[in-house]
Protein backbone atom coordinates (compact mmCIF):
# COMPACT_ATOMS: atom_id res chain seq x y z
CA UNK A 1 0.00 0.00 0.00
CA UNK A 2 1.21 3.45 -0.66
CA UNK A 3 2.20 5.64 2.06
CA UNK A 4 0.09 8.21 0.69
CA UNK A 5 -2.72 6.12 1.25
CA UNK A 6 -2.15 4.94 4.63
CA UNK A 7 -4.19 6.21 7.61
CA UNK A 8 -2.64 9.17 9.04
CA UNK A 9 -3.09 12.26 11.20
CA UNK A 10 -3.13 15.57 9.84
CA UNK A 11 -2.17 18.79 11.15
CA UNK A 12 -4.60 21.22 9.74
CA UNK A 13 -3.35 25.03 9.08
CA UNK A 14 -5.63 26.53 12.50
CA UNK A 15 -3.64 24.04 14.66
CA UNK A 16 -6.69 21.50 14.66
CA UNK A 17 -5.62 17.58 14.24
CA UNK A 18 -7.55 15.51 12.47
CA UNK A 19 -7.47 11.68 10.95
CA UNK A 20 -7.25 10.81 7.83
CA UNK A 21 -8.33 7.41 6.14
CA UNK A 22 -8.25 7.82 2.06
CA UNK A 23 -9.61 4.70 1.25
CA UNK A 24 -12.67 5.47 3.34
CA UNK A 25 -12.67 9.11 2.67
CA UNK A 26 -11.70 9.40 -0.43
CA UNK A 27 -13.56 5.84 -1.76
CA UNK A 28 -17.01 4.33 -1.35
CA UNK A 29 -16.93 1.42 -0.04
CA UNK A 30 -19.83 -0.09 -1.25
CA UNK A 31 -19.40 -3.02 -4.00
CA UNK A 32 -20.95 -3.91 -7.23
CA UNK A 33 -24.46 -5.20 -7.15
CA UNK A 34 -26.57 -6.83 -9.93
CA UNK A 35 -29.03 -4.57 -11.65
CA UNK A 36 -31.92 -6.15 -13.19
CA UNK A 37 -33.14 -5.04 -15.97
CA UNK A 38 -35.84 -2.22 -16.50
CA UNK A 39 -39.80 -2.52 -16.21
CA UNK A 40 -41.26 -4.08 -19.23
CA UNK A 41 -39.70 -6.23 -21.76
CA UNK A 42 -41.22 -3.78 -24.28
CA UNK A 43 -39.39 -1.06 -22.71
CA UNK A 44 -36.27 -2.61 -22.42
CA UNK A 45 -36.31 -3.91 -25.43
CA UNK A 46 -36.14 -0.30 -26.74
CA UNK A 47 -33.26 0.78 -23.74
CA UNK A 48 -31.49 -2.23 -25.47
CA UNK A 49 -32.26 -0.58 -29.28
CA UNK A 50 -30.92 2.74 -28.18
CA UNK A 51 -28.00 1.09 -26.32
CA UNK A 52 -26.59 -0.39 -29.07
CA UNK A 53 -26.92 2.65 -31.58
CA UNK A 54 -25.33 4.79 -29.27
CA UNK A 55 -21.91 3.17 -28.38
CA UNK A 56 -19.89 5.53 -26.42
CA UNK A 57 -16.19 4.02 -26.70
CA UNK A 58 -13.57 5.38 -23.61
CA UNK A 59 -10.68 6.72 -25.72
CA UNK A 60 -8.45 4.48 -23.73
CA UNK A 61 -5.72 2.97 -25.67
CA UNK A 62 -4.27 0.22 -24.10
CA UNK A 63 -1.99 -1.11 -26.51
CA UNK A 64 -0.75 -1.08 -30.15
CA UNK A 65 -4.19 -1.60 -31.29
CA UNK A 66 -5.45 1.84 -30.23
CA UNK A 67 -3.67 2.76 -33.58
CA UNK A 68 -6.65 0.50 -35.12
CA UNK A 69 -9.14 2.90 -33.52
CA UNK A 70 -8.25 5.83 -35.09
CA UNK A 71 -8.86 5.67 -38.46
CA UNK A 72 -12.58 4.79 -37.53
CA UNK A 73 -12.59 8.26 -37.08
CA UNK A 74 -11.41 9.23 -40.22
CA UNK A 75 -13.28 10.01 -43.46
CA UNK A 76 -12.22 6.61 -44.41
CA UNK A 77 -14.16 4.71 -42.41
CA UNK A 78 -16.15 7.43 -40.71
CA UNK A 79 -17.60 5.14 -37.45
CA UNK A 80 -20.45 8.42 -36.39
CA UNK A 81 -22.17 6.96 -39.21
CA UNK A 82 -23.25 3.92 -37.23
CA UNK A 83 -23.85 6.03 -33.72
CA UNK A 84 -20.28 5.04 -32.59
CA UNK A 85 -18.57 7.97 -30.77
CA UNK A 86 -15.36 8.68 -28.07
CA UNK A 87 -16.01 9.88 -24.92
CA UNK A 88 -12.84 11.04 -22.45
CA UNK A 89 -14.10 10.23 -19.75
CA UNK A 90 -15.12 6.57 -18.35
CA UNK A 91 -18.60 8.31 -16.57
CA UNK A 92 -19.73 8.94 -20.08
CA UNK A 93 -18.75 5.85 -21.77
CA UNK A 94 -20.24 2.30 -21.66
CA UNK A 95 -17.80 0.99 -24.37
CA UNK A 96 -14.19 -0.90 -23.23
CA UNK A 97 -12.26 -1.52 -26.37
CA UNK A 98 -8.80 -3.46 -24.84
CA UNK A 99 -6.82 -2.68 -27.53
CA UNK A 100 -4.35 -5.09 -27.74
CA UNK A 101 -1.61 -6.76 -25.23
CA UNK A 102 -2.42 -5.97 -21.73
CA UNK A 103 0.55 -5.03 -19.32
CA UNK A 104 0.36 -5.54 -15.93
CA UNK A 105 0.71 -2.48 -15.08
CA UNK A 106 -2.25 -0.57 -17.25
CA UNK A 107 -4.28 -3.40 -16.31
CA UNK A 108 -5.03 -1.68 -13.15
CA UNK A 109 -5.87 1.68 -14.80
CA UNK A 110 -7.68 -0.42 -17.01
CA UNK A 111 -9.94 -2.06 -13.65
CA UNK A 112 -10.16 1.59 -11.87
CA UNK A 113 -12.00 2.86 -15.25
CA UNK A 114 -14.18 -0.15 -16.00
CA UNK A 115 -15.55 0.40 -12.43
CA UNK A 116 -15.63 4.03 -12.99
CA UNK A 117 -18.14 2.90 -15.64
CA UNK A 118 -21.56 3.24 -15.04
CA UNK A 119 -23.84 0.06 -16.33
CA UNK A 120 -24.51 -1.17 -18.60
CA UNK A 121 -21.35 -1.53 -20.23
CA UNK A 122 -19.17 -3.62 -22.73
CA UNK A 123 -15.76 -4.60 -23.04
CA UNK A 124 -14.32 -6.25 -26.82
CA UNK A 125 -11.13 -7.97 -26.36
CA UNK A 126 -8.90 -6.36 -29.65
CA UNK A 127 -6.30 -8.40 -30.78
CA UNK A 128 -4.80 -12.29 -30.23
CA UNK A 129 -2.86 -10.70 -27.42
CA UNK A 130 -6.52 -10.72 -25.67
CA UNK A 131 -7.64 -14.05 -26.21
CA UNK A 132 -4.26 -15.88 -25.52
CA UNK A 133 -1.60 -13.58 -24.79
CA UNK A 134 -0.50 -13.37 -28.74
CA UNK A 135 2.74 -12.87 -29.83
CA UNK A 136 3.15 -12.23 -25.37
CA UNK A 137 2.18 -15.48 -24.61
CA UNK A 138 5.42 -15.84 -22.48
CA UNK A 139 5.93 -12.95 -21.70
CA UNK A 140 6.81 -11.70 -18.12
CA UNK A 141 4.49 -8.46 -17.76
CA UNK A 142 1.25 -8.91 -19.93
CA UNK A 143 -1.61 -10.91 -18.94
CA UNK A 144 -2.79 -13.88 -21.30
CA UNK A 145 -6.71 -14.09 -20.79
CA UNK A 146 -8.51 -11.06 -20.88
CA UNK A 147 -11.52 -12.68 -19.45
CA UNK A 148 -10.39 -13.89 -16.35
CA UNK A 149 -9.92 -10.35 -15.12
CA UNK A 150 -12.96 -8.38 -17.14
CA UNK A 151 -16.10 -10.07 -18.28
CA UNK A 152 -16.07 -10.27 -22.32
CA UNK A 153 -18.86 -9.57 -24.76
CA UNK A 154 -16.92 -9.58 -28.25
CA UNK A 155 -13.59 -10.89 -29.31
CA UNK A 156 -11.66 -9.07 -32.47
CA UNK A 157 -9.17 -11.75 -33.65
CA UNK A 158 -6.03 -11.17 -35.40
CA UNK A 159 -2.98 -9.16 -35.20
CA UNK A 160 -3.83 -6.81 -35.69
CA UNK A 161 -7.35 -6.36 -36.88
CA UNK A 162 -7.95 -3.92 -39.82
CA UNK A 163 -10.66 -1.33 -38.97
CA UNK A 164 -12.89 -3.18 -41.13
CA UNK A 165 -12.75 -5.96 -38.60
CA UNK A 166 -13.34 -3.44 -35.60
CA UNK A 167 -16.35 -2.05 -37.60
CA UNK A 168 -17.77 -5.90 -38.02
CA UNK A 169 -17.00 -6.50 -34.17
CA UNK A 170 -19.33 -3.82 -33.06
CA UNK A 171 -21.97 -4.45 -35.26
CA UNK A 172 -21.89 -8.11 -33.52
CA UNK A 173 -21.51 -6.34 -30.18
CA UNK A 174 -25.20 -4.52 -31.39
CA UNK A 175 -26.93 -7.99 -32.10
CA UNK A 176 -25.74 -9.44 -28.79
CA UNK A 177 -27.23 -6.17 -26.80
CA UNK A 178 -30.03 -6.20 -28.95
CA UNK A 179 -30.88 -9.90 -27.91
CA UNK A 180 -30.76 -8.34 -24.38
CA UNK A 181 -27.01 -10.99 -23.30
CA UNK A 182 -24.86 -8.25 -23.35
CA UNK A 183 -24.59 -8.28 -19.45
CA UNK A 184 -21.28 -8.11 -18.65
CA UNK A 185 -21.82 -5.61 -15.66
CA UNK A 186 -24.06 -7.83 -13.83
CA UNK A 187 -21.52 -10.98 -14.49
CA UNK A 188 -18.79 -8.52 -12.98
CA UNK A 189 -21.06 -7.98 -10.01
CA UNK A 190 -22.05 -11.42 -9.37
CA UNK A 191 -18.88 -12.69 -9.58
CA UNK A 192 -17.21 -10.07 -8.32
CA UNK A 193 -14.77 -11.97 -5.65
CA UNK A 194 -13.64 -14.14 -8.44
CA UNK A 195 -12.67 -11.56 -10.74
CA UNK A 196 -11.23 -10.14 -7.66
CA UNK A 197 -9.03 -12.89 -7.06
CA UNK A 198 -8.07 -13.06 -10.37
CA UNK A 199 -6.87 -9.79 -10.74
CA UNK A 200 -4.92 -9.27 -7.36
CA UNK A 201 -3.23 -12.62 -8.01
CA UNK A 202 -1.51 -10.60 -10.85
CA UNK A 203 -1.41 -7.45 -9.79
CA UNK A 204 1.42 -7.54 -6.88
CA UNK A 205 1.32 -3.57 -5.64
CA UNK A 206 -2.75 -3.76 -5.25
CA UNK A 207 -2.92 0.24 -3.77
CA UNK A 208 -6.31 1.03 -4.29
CA UNK A 209 -9.34 0.25 -2.77
CA UNK A 210 -11.55 -3.39 -4.04
CA UNK A 211 -13.93 -1.12 -5.92
CA UNK A 212 -13.92 2.46 -7.63
CA UNK A 213 -17.49 2.90 -7.55
CA UNK B 1 -54.10 29.73 -20.82
CA UNK B 2 -50.45 30.96 -21.21
CA UNK B 3 -48.97 27.38 -19.79
CA UNK B 4 -50.03 25.09 -22.40
CA UNK B 5 -48.93 27.38 -25.28
CA UNK B 6 -45.56 27.85 -23.61
CA UNK B 7 -45.03 23.79 -23.20
CA UNK B 8 -45.64 24.00 -27.07
CA UNK B 9 -43.45 26.33 -27.82
CA UNK B 10 -40.80 24.47 -25.37
CA UNK B 11 -41.74 20.72 -26.84
CA UNK B 12 -41.08 22.59 -30.62
CA UNK B 13 -38.49 24.27 -29.47
CA UNK B 14 -36.39 20.83 -28.02
CA UNK B 15 -37.06 18.65 -30.96
CA UNK B 16 -36.52 21.32 -33.57
CA UNK B 17 -32.37 22.10 -31.41
CA UNK B 18 -32.16 18.64 -31.31
CA UNK B 19 -32.42 18.11 -34.85
CA UNK B 20 -30.67 21.35 -36.25
CA UNK B 21 -27.96 20.11 -33.61
CA UNK B 22 -27.21 17.10 -35.17
CA UNK B 23 -27.50 18.81 -38.72
CA UNK B 24 -25.07 21.22 -38.04
CA UNK B 25 -23.12 18.41 -36.62
CA UNK B 26 -23.69 16.60 -40.27
CA UNK B 27 -22.77 19.80 -42.25
CA UNK B 28 -19.54 19.67 -40.13
CA UNK B 29 -18.64 16.42 -41.20
CA UNK B 30 -19.34 16.93 -44.42
CA UNK B 31 -16.42 19.38 -44.21
CA UNK B 32 -14.27 16.73 -43.69
CA UNK B 33 -15.49 14.79 -46.11
CA UNK B 34 -17.72 12.54 -43.65
CA UNK B 35 -21.01 12.09 -43.03
CA UNK B 36 -21.58 12.42 -39.78
CA UNK B 37 -23.54 10.93 -37.16
CA UNK B 38 -27.39 9.42 -38.16
CA UNK B 39 -29.86 12.76 -38.09
CA UNK B 40 -32.07 11.05 -35.53
CA UNK B 41 -28.58 9.90 -33.01
CA UNK B 42 -29.45 13.05 -30.12
CA UNK B 43 -32.57 10.87 -29.50
CA UNK B 44 -30.89 7.84 -29.43
CA UNK B 45 -28.04 9.31 -26.84
CA UNK B 46 -30.71 10.66 -24.89
CA UNK B 47 -33.11 7.57 -24.33
CA UNK B 48 -29.50 5.71 -24.09
CA UNK B 49 -28.50 8.13 -21.08
CA UNK B 50 -31.71 7.63 -19.53
CA UNK B 51 -31.93 4.31 -19.65
CA UNK B 52 -28.45 3.62 -17.53
CA UNK B 53 -28.92 1.20 -14.64
CA UNK B 54 -26.53 2.64 -12.14
CA UNK B 55 -25.43 6.42 -11.67
CA UNK B 56 -23.49 7.90 -8.76
CA UNK B 57 -23.93 11.76 -6.65
CA UNK B 58 -21.58 13.73 -5.30
CA UNK B 59 -23.65 15.84 -3.46
CA UNK B 60 -26.67 17.95 -3.63
CA UNK B 61 -25.01 20.67 -6.22
CA UNK B 62 -24.23 17.67 -8.19
CA UNK B 63 -27.60 17.31 -8.78
CA UNK B 64 -28.68 20.77 -8.97
CA UNK B 65 -25.89 21.69 -11.77
CA UNK B 66 -27.99 20.42 -14.45
CA UNK B 67 -30.96 21.54 -13.06
CA UNK B 68 -30.00 24.92 -12.91
CA UNK B 69 -28.58 24.98 -16.58
CA UNK B 70 -31.77 23.76 -17.85
CA UNK B 71 -33.89 25.80 -16.31
CA UNK B 72 -31.43 29.02 -17.66
CA UNK B 73 -32.42 27.43 -21.61
CA UNK B 74 -36.32 26.75 -20.54
CA UNK B 75 -36.47 30.57 -18.88
CA UNK B 76 -34.71 32.43 -21.64
CA UNK B 77 -36.70 30.96 -23.94
CA UNK B 78 -40.11 31.23 -22.28
CA UNK B 79 -39.63 35.07 -21.13
CA UNK B 80 -39.18 36.27 -24.54
CA UNK B 81 -41.57 35.85 -27.82
CA UNK B 82 -40.97 33.20 -30.15
CA UNK B 83 -43.33 34.38 -32.75
CA UNK B 84 -43.78 38.15 -33.19
CA UNK B 85 -47.40 39.11 -33.58
CA UNK B 86 -48.63 35.62 -32.47
CA UNK B 87 -51.01 35.73 -29.13
CA UNK B 88 -50.08 31.88 -28.83
CA UNK B 89 -46.49 31.90 -29.39
CA UNK B 90 -45.64 35.51 -27.21
CA UNK B 91 -44.83 33.01 -23.93
CA UNK B 92 -44.36 35.32 -20.78
CA UNK B 93 -43.29 38.08 -21.94
CA UNK B 94 -43.41 41.62 -20.59
CA UNK B 95 -42.02 45.26 -20.44
CA UNK B 96 -38.90 44.25 -18.86
CA UNK B 97 -38.08 41.16 -20.11
CA UNK B 98 -34.50 42.23 -22.17
CA UNK B 99 -33.18 42.90 -18.48
CA UNK B 100 -34.09 39.00 -17.42
CA UNK B 101 -32.76 37.39 -20.57
CA UNK B 102 -29.67 38.89 -20.46
CA UNK B 103 -30.20 37.32 -16.70
CA UNK B 104 -30.87 33.84 -17.98
CA UNK B 105 -28.07 33.84 -20.89
CA UNK B 106 -25.14 33.66 -17.35
CA UNK B 107 -27.82 31.46 -15.20
CA UNK B 108 -26.91 28.69 -16.87
CA UNK B 109 -23.07 29.11 -16.54
CA UNK B 110 -23.30 29.95 -13.09
CA UNK B 111 -25.18 27.01 -11.89
CA UNK B 112 -22.80 24.69 -14.06
CA UNK B 113 -20.00 26.05 -12.45
CA UNK B 114 -21.32 25.24 -8.91
CA UNK B 115 -22.26 21.92 -9.80
CA UNK B 116 -18.81 20.74 -11.79
CA UNK B 117 -17.08 22.64 -8.69
CA UNK B 118 -18.92 19.99 -6.09
CA UNK B 119 -17.52 17.20 -8.61
CA UNK B 120 -14.18 17.33 -7.53
CA UNK B 121 -13.17 16.63 -10.57
CA UNK B 122 -9.78 18.66 -11.43
CA UNK B 123 -10.87 19.21 -15.28
CA UNK B 124 -14.02 20.20 -14.69
CA UNK B 125 -12.39 23.02 -12.06
CA UNK B 126 -10.43 23.74 -15.03
CA UNK B 127 -12.92 24.08 -17.50
CA UNK B 128 -15.40 26.08 -14.85
CA UNK B 129 -12.58 28.48 -14.64
CA UNK B 130 -12.17 28.78 -18.19
CA UNK B 131 -15.91 29.00 -18.92
CA UNK B 132 -16.60 31.83 -16.65
CA UNK B 133 -13.43 34.15 -17.65
CA UNK B 134 -14.33 33.68 -21.18
CA UNK B 135 -18.01 33.95 -21.07
CA UNK B 136 -17.46 37.55 -19.12
CA UNK B 137 -15.21 38.74 -22.06
CA UNK B 138 -18.01 37.41 -24.72
CA UNK B 139 -21.08 38.84 -22.24
CA UNK B 140 -19.50 42.43 -22.41
CA UNK B 141 -19.67 43.15 -25.84
CA UNK B 142 -23.27 41.53 -25.92
CA UNK B 143 -24.21 43.92 -23.19
CA UNK B 144 -23.25 47.23 -24.88
CA UNK B 145 -24.98 46.06 -28.34
CA UNK B 146 -28.33 45.38 -25.82
CA UNK B 147 -27.94 48.90 -24.37
CA UNK B 148 -27.31 50.37 -27.60
CA UNK B 149 -30.36 48.65 -29.30
CA UNK B 150 -32.13 49.32 -25.85
CA UNK B 151 -31.29 53.22 -26.17
CA UNK B 152 -32.20 53.46 -30.41
CA UNK B 153 -35.56 52.06 -29.45
CA UNK B 154 -36.36 53.58 -26.17
CA UNK B 155 -37.81 50.60 -24.62
CA UNK B 156 -36.88 47.33 -22.77
CA UNK B 157 -39.40 45.21 -24.33
CA UNK B 158 -38.49 42.99 -26.65
CA UNK B 159 -41.88 42.47 -28.35
CA UNK B 160 -41.98 46.98 -28.90
CA UNK B 161 -38.22 46.11 -30.37
CA UNK B 162 -39.33 43.59 -32.86
CA UNK B 163 -42.36 45.83 -33.83
CA UNK B 164 -39.95 48.42 -34.49
CA UNK B 165 -38.47 46.83 -37.25
CA UNK B 166 -41.22 45.36 -38.92
CA UNK B 167 -41.41 46.97 -42.34
CA UNK B 168 -39.13 45.50 -45.20
CA UNK B 169 -35.37 43.96 -43.80
CA UNK B 170 -34.32 47.58 -44.40
CA UNK B 171 -35.61 48.49 -41.05
CA UNK B 172 -33.80 45.56 -39.02
CA UNK B 173 -31.46 46.86 -36.55
CA UNK B 174 -28.86 44.80 -39.07
CA UNK B 175 -29.16 47.75 -41.12
CA UNK B 176 -30.32 50.67 -39.06
CA UNK B 177 -27.65 49.83 -36.09
CA UNK B 178 -24.92 47.83 -37.25
CA UNK B 179 -21.79 48.33 -34.96
CA UNK B 180 -24.11 47.09 -32.46
CA UNK B 181 -25.09 44.11 -33.88
CA UNK B 182 -21.31 43.27 -35.51
CA UNK B 183 -20.56 43.20 -31.84
CA UNK B 184 -23.63 41.38 -30.21
CA UNK B 185 -22.28 38.57 -33.46
CA UNK B 186 -18.58 38.46 -31.93
CA UNK B 187 -20.00 38.01 -28.68
CA UNK B 188 -22.29 35.25 -30.24
CA UNK B 189 -19.19 33.09 -31.50
CA UNK B 190 -18.10 32.79 -27.72
CA UNK B 191 -20.79 31.70 -26.49
CA UNK B 192 -21.72 28.81 -28.80
CA UNK B 193 -19.12 26.74 -27.43
CA UNK B 194 -17.57 26.04 -31.41
CA UNK B 195 -14.05 27.01 -32.56
CA UNK B 196 -12.29 29.01 -32.39
CA UNK B 197 -14.28 29.49 -28.64
CA UNK B 198 -14.57 25.82 -27.42
CA UNK B 199 -11.70 25.73 -25.34
CA UNK B 200 -14.08 25.26 -22.35
CA UNK B 201 -14.32 21.96 -23.41
CA UNK B 202 -11.18 21.28 -25.11
CA UNK B 203 -11.98 17.33 -25.89
CA UNK B 204 -8.19 16.71 -26.48
CA UNK B 205 -6.54 18.36 -23.57
CA UNK B 206 -8.79 18.34 -20.41
CA UNK B 207 -11.53 15.58 -21.27
CA UNK B 208 -14.22 17.69 -21.93
CA UNK B 209 -14.15 20.15 -19.13
CA UNK B 210 -16.88 21.05 -17.09
CA UNK B 211 -18.95 17.69 -17.38
CA UNK B 212 -16.32 15.01 -17.10
CA UNK B 213 -18.00 13.52 -14.36
CA UNK B 214 -22.03 13.68 -15.19
CA UNK B 215 -23.32 10.76 -16.37
CA UNK B 216 -26.56 8.88 -17.16
CA UNK B 217 -29.64 11.04 -16.55
CA UNK B 218 -27.37 14.27 -15.24
CA UNK B 219 -26.06 13.88 -18.63
CA UNK B 220 -29.12 13.81 -20.96
CA UNK B 221 -30.00 16.50 -18.71
CA UNK B 222 -27.52 18.59 -19.89
CA UNK B 223 -27.94 17.56 -23.53
CA UNK B 224 -31.40 18.47 -23.82
CA UNK B 225 -30.09 22.03 -22.56
CA UNK B 226 -27.32 21.68 -25.35
CA UNK B 227 -30.28 21.56 -27.79
CA UNK B 228 -32.84 24.23 -26.14
CA UNK B 229 -30.13 26.86 -25.06
CA UNK B 230 -28.68 27.92 -28.16
CA UNK B 231 -31.96 28.12 -30.15
CA UNK B 232 -33.28 30.28 -27.05
CA UNK B 233 -29.80 32.74 -27.53
CA UNK B 234 -30.86 32.84 -31.29
CA UNK B 235 -34.36 33.72 -30.25
CA UNK B 236 -32.81 36.30 -29.04
CA UNK B 237 -30.61 37.69 -31.28
CA UNK B 238 -32.92 37.64 -34.13
CA UNK B 239 -35.55 39.19 -31.79
CA UNK B 240 -33.32 42.38 -31.18
CA UNK B 241 -31.07 42.32 -34.69
CA UNK B 242 -32.58 40.40 -37.17
CA UNK B 243 -36.70 41.37 -37.14
CA UNK B 244 -38.00 38.65 -35.17
CA UNK B 245 -39.62 36.08 -36.78
CA UNK B 246 -43.48 36.02 -38.13
CA UNK B 247 -43.95 32.22 -38.25
CA UNK B 248 -42.53 29.08 -37.33
CA UNK B 249 -41.35 28.48 -40.96
CA UNK B 250 -39.04 31.77 -40.83
CA UNK B 251 -38.38 31.33 -37.05
CA UNK B 252 -36.65 27.82 -38.32
CA UNK B 253 -34.89 29.31 -41.43
CA UNK B 254 -33.99 32.26 -39.46
CA UNK B 255 -32.56 30.21 -36.13
CA UNK B 256 -30.62 27.70 -38.75
CA UNK B 257 -28.47 30.91 -40.35
CA UNK B 258 -27.95 32.35 -37.33
CA UNK B 259 -27.06 28.97 -36.00
CA UNK B 260 -24.49 28.49 -39.37
CA UNK B 261 -22.87 31.58 -38.80
CA UNK B 262 -20.90 30.10 -35.99
CA UNK B 263 -20.43 26.75 -37.37
CA UNK B 264 -19.44 28.83 -40.27
CA UNK B 265 -16.54 30.26 -38.51
CA UNK B 266 -16.16 27.36 -36.11
CA UNK B 267 -15.32 25.00 -39.30
CA UNK B 268 -12.61 27.41 -40.52
CA UNK B 269 -10.58 28.79 -37.46
CA UNK B 270 -8.12 26.62 -35.45
CA UNK B 271 -8.66 26.92 -31.08
CA UNK B 272 -8.05 29.88 -29.11
CA UNK B 273 -6.09 29.87 -25.71
CA UNK B 274 -8.42 31.66 -22.68
CA UNK B 275 -6.11 34.80 -22.70
CA UNK B 276 -6.11 35.47 -26.57
CA UNK B 277 -9.84 34.70 -26.62
CA UNK B 278 -10.11 37.32 -23.73
CA UNK B 279 -8.08 39.69 -25.87
CA UNK B 280 -9.69 39.57 -28.66
CA UNK B 281 -13.03 40.28 -27.25
CA UNK B 282 -11.70 43.07 -25.88
CA UNK B 283 -9.83 44.65 -28.72
CA UNK B 284 -12.08 43.72 -31.33
CA UNK B 285 -15.69 43.35 -29.69
CA UNK B 286 -15.84 45.81 -26.85
CA UNK B 287 -14.90 48.86 -28.94
CA UNK B 288 -17.37 48.31 -31.83
CA UNK B 289 -20.32 47.94 -28.61
CA UNK B 290 -18.76 51.28 -27.10
CA UNK B 291 -18.94 52.32 -30.20
CA UNK B 292 -22.40 51.54 -30.81
CA UNK B 293 -24.12 53.20 -27.25
CA UNK B 294 -21.74 56.58 -28.00
CA UNK B 295 -23.38 56.64 -31.82
CA UNK B 296 -26.84 55.36 -30.87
Amino acid sequence: MKEELLKRIVKTPDGQEIEIDPLRDYYCEAGPTVQPPAYTAIIEKLFNWARSESLWILGFGTGCGAIEMRPLMTPRFDAYRYGIQWRPTPRQSNLFVISGYLSVKTLKRVIRSYEQMQGPKYVVGLGSCTINGGMYWDSYNTIKRLDDYLPVDVYIAGCMPRPEALLAGFEELKKIIRAGKAEGANQYAANFDWYKANQKSVIHDWDMPDYNW
Amino acid sequence: MRIPWALLTLFIVINYGLLMTALVQKIGARVGRRHGIPIWQNYIDMIKNYALRTSITHGVMFYLGPVFRLSGGVGLLLFVPSIYGSEMFANFSFAGDLILALYFVFFGTLGMALGAAESGHPYSAIGITRGLSQMTAAELPFALAVFAVALQYQTLSVTEIVAAQQGGVLHWTLFTNPLAVAAAMMSFLGSMMRPPFDVVLAPQEIPIGPPTEYHSSFLAMMQTNRALFPVAKIVVYMNLFFGGAGSWPEFFLKVFLIYMVSAFVGVVFPRFRVEQSIRWFLIWAVPLGILAVVLV
